[in-house]
């Protein structure tokens, strides 16, 4: 077999559906033997850095590894963007690039760039593969560190002699995979659950902090159990949205920067924090010093250099969130309900009376479009069962907090690196894996012009994407910055030459639809959700003034928050 | 605090620069590096001098056993260990009396001279970092030193305690 049959081969072995990826030079080799089969199926791209996004959204929806293949120096450097993205957020991908020939590695040969090198600190793992026989075992190592303990990327770089389709070599794929640097720890150590289960019966007001490690593991279901027996709150990170349902009575909602202020607050007034899968990050914490000062802080983290990374946990437990969630609700077998219920009336009292503030309410003119309004239509015409990717920015996170996610992997978003321009590319990459679902993209008028080109992929594999662009002629979030810190200096935060969003769609050969007033925004959303096997861009005009909130503090506590342009905790 | 971590690893193309990739992508600070293959010819074992609170290095621990090629990852410095470094320095010998000099202190230091010629010798001496800051010190007083070279710290535990796959 060539090398370039024993890559496509690879792929089927290892599970591969789909393949995102863009020609060039050194891959022409591996694309031929793509052409002479069915079983993996390409998508062409128009910009190798939505590749990477695409096969991001198809990994995050699914739980599978996506797929990238990308030719050597500007198609490999292309997607470095997307594998940060990947990285930051922990999500299972292969980039599979294209090398100059072996020969020529160290000349400065033509599209020669050190991948690998580039890579290097924005992977979990990379192969610059050396033999063609080797081409196998490389393939079926990377997708196993790709998706075994803290998923992230992984790239495997291929010098083009390595697949030439003329040289004939055995194909050994393994059957299985042992490696004696890598075995990552997936259940709780006994003592260390033994400690955590009696600090949770005995906390009076504890709270259960999820992150995107309790989707990785597919934990959803565990989490709930485990919340309703302990009768405790519950509130999820911007990546964790989805892993406990948005709408349950005891979902605190988002936390955090822009969290809500009975998440914020029940988070600084606990007496313990159950972390599960969540890294205690920036956006988080506020500050670190003023960080829960009356929490025992239990950290369930399958990545033992995350837990005291920033925040120092009392109870540290290594182990991936499903089976240390299994091993704690083992122990609290005997644990009554009634008992849990009684016990935290109190701490309920509590929080019905910070809910009761209702800091997700927003004024309304009716003359000028809210976003929040949007965001909460998009929501009552999907039912809250669409998957919604988003870009980064204001719209982010209205998409966040008034859209209720119920189930995990429907919320597709750059957590980590905040990558402008990931929203179209992941809705795609959703779509192709879910080619019956609903796959929306809420984004705004700068990020969705980062990869807008994307538009014409979308016609060639007619992917029905629903795009809700909240056009605010502005950069929303960095504007919103400047209002509060630079006494309202736009420095270059508004864009002057907008297009007409809703005729480039047509020119793309999809729907546009312009939304202005508010009193035209349910026909157009019912017109755009009708279109089932359309592509329909909604370029919804919003109140360009509008902040978010609640926000912390800068410095300050969890729950140091402005909750309007007038009013703060 | 002066630290020495030591890492098993694979003795794999781009395992090094992973690892230095992650003190220099983190902030951590890299005081001296020493690596070479160890008698099993796959694996490599790597030292290196490090500095910082028990937090740093307990997050240095952590993300350089967190990369794949690393097996795995010790503070020597957390108990009894053996540390050695080896120093290769030149000096101008341009008079009698220095050449007298230069012999008596390398003595002195148990330090073998290993190159002569009408000009200099060179010196090898063997120690931890301490001893041959010493002598280095020394033999800039003695004579002109003309250049120098070190490999680095590299160090076992005592006793029992070993860094095995």
């Amino acid at each position: 077999m060539s090398g370039a049959a024993m890559v496509v081969e690879a792929l089927k072995d290892a599970g591969v559906s789909h393949v995102f990826g863009y020609p060039g030079g050194a891959v022409l080799d591996i694309y031929d033997a793509l052409f002479a089969q069915d079983a993996v199926k390409h998508i062409l791209v128009r910009h190798e850095q939505a590749a990477a996004h695409m096969a991001d959204g198809y990994a995050r929806s699914t739980g599978k590894t996506g797929t990238v293949l990308v030719t050597s120096g500007p198609g490999a450097t292309n997607t470095i963007t997307g594998i940060a993205t990947a990285y930051m957020d922990s999500i299972p991908m292969v980039v599979l690039s294209g090398q100059v020939p072996s020969m020529h590695i160290g000349e400065d040969a033509f599209q020669e760039t050190d991948m690998v090198g580039c890579s290097r600190p924005i992977v979990k793992h990379s192969f610059l593969v050396k033999r063609t026989i080797d081409i196998p075992d490389a393939i079926a190592k990377a997708y196993y560190i790709a998706n075994t303990g803290r998923p992230g990327p992984v790239v495997v770089d291929l010098p083009k002699d390595l697949v030439n389709i003329q040289e004939q070599h055995p194909y050994n794929y393994p059957q299985s995979i042992s490696m004696r640097s890598y075995n990552p720890t997936l259940k709780g150590h006994k003592k260390q659950i033994k400690k955590a289960v009696e600090t949770l019966c005995d906390s009076q007001r504890p709270v259960l902090y999820v992150g995107g490690g309790a989707i990785a593991a597919n934990a959803a279901e565990t989490v709930i159990e485990l919340a309703e027996r302990l009768h405790a709150p519950v509130t999820c990170t911007l990546m964790g949205l989805g892993a406990f349902p948005g709408q349950h009575p005891q979902s605190l909602g988002m936390l955090g920067m822009h969290g809500t202020l009975e998440a914020n607050k029940a988070m600084h007034n606990a007496d313990c924090i159950l972390a599960l899968g969540a890294r205690f990050d920036d956006r988080v914490t506020n500050n670190v010093a003023k960080f829960c000062p009356h929490a025992t802080i239990i950290h369930v983290d399958i990545d033992p250099a995350s837990i005291s990374k920033t925040v120092n946990a009392h109870i540290p437990v290594v182990g991936s969130v499903d089976k240390v969630v299994e091993q704690i609700l083992d122990a609290l077998k005997t644990l009554t309900t009634d008992s849990q219920h009684e016990k935290r009336a109190d701490w309920w009292r509590q929080i019905e009376q910070w809910r009761g503030r209702q800091c997700l309410q927003y004024q309304s003119d009716g003359e000028q479009i809210k976003p929040q309004q949007v965001v909460e239509s998009v929501y009552r015409h999907t039912q809250g069962k669409a998957f919604v990717s988003s870009d980064v920015g204001q719209h982010q996170m209205f998409a966040a907090l008034y859209y209720k996610f119920a189930q995990p992997r429907q919320w597709i978003n750059s957590g980590g690196l905040g990558t402008m321009g990931f929203g179209l590319p992941a809705a795609m990459g959703v779509q192709v894996a879910h080619p019956d679902a609903t796959s929306i993209v809420i984004t705004g008028d700068g990020s969705i012009q980062m990869n807008i080109q994307e538009l014409s992929t979308c016609l060639q594999y007619n992917l029905p994407i629903k795009i809700i662009s909240l056009n605010n002629r502005a950069l929303g979030m960095v504007r919103q910055w400047q209002d509060m810190i630079y006494k309202g200096r736009h420095s270059h935060s508004y864009m002057e030459s907008m297009p007409d969003f809703a005729k480039l769609a047509e020119a793309y050969g999809h729907v546009g639809i312009r939304v202005d007033h508010p009193d035209q925004l349910e026909a157009a959303m019912e017109k755009c959700f009708s279109l089932k096997d359309r592509l329909v861009f909604m370029d919804v005009r919003i109140d360009q003034n509008e902040h978010v909130y609640p926000m912390q503090i800068k410095f300050g506590a969890m729950d140091d928050m402005r909750l309007s342009k007038m009013e703060r905790t | 605090m002066k630290r020495i971590i030591s890492v098993l690893m694979e003795n794999a193309p781009g395992a090094l620069s992973r690892i230095v990739g992650v003190f220099s992508q983190r902030g951590y600070n890299v005081d001296s590096l020493c690596v070479a293959p160890t008698n099993d010819a796959s694996l490599s074992r790597l030292t290196i001098i490090t500095h910082g609170d028990d937090k740093v290095i307990e997050q240095i621990t952590k993300q350089v056993n967190k990369l794949i090629d690393v097996l795995k990852v010790a503070d020597l410095t957390e108990g009894a260990h053996i540390e050695r470094e080896l120093m290769l320095i030149k000096v101008a010998t341009r008079t009698e009396a220095i050449r007298a000099e230069v012999k008596r202190n390398a003595d002195i230091f148990r330090a073998r001279i290993v190159d002569v010629n009408i000009h200099n010798y060179t010196i090898e001496i063997t120690g931890t970092t301490d001893k041959l800051d010493a002598f280095a010190l020394t033999m800039s007083q003695a004579a002109e030193i003309i250049e120098s070279s070190r490999t680095g710290v590299c160090g076992l535990g005592r006793g029992e305690r070993a860094l095995r796959p």
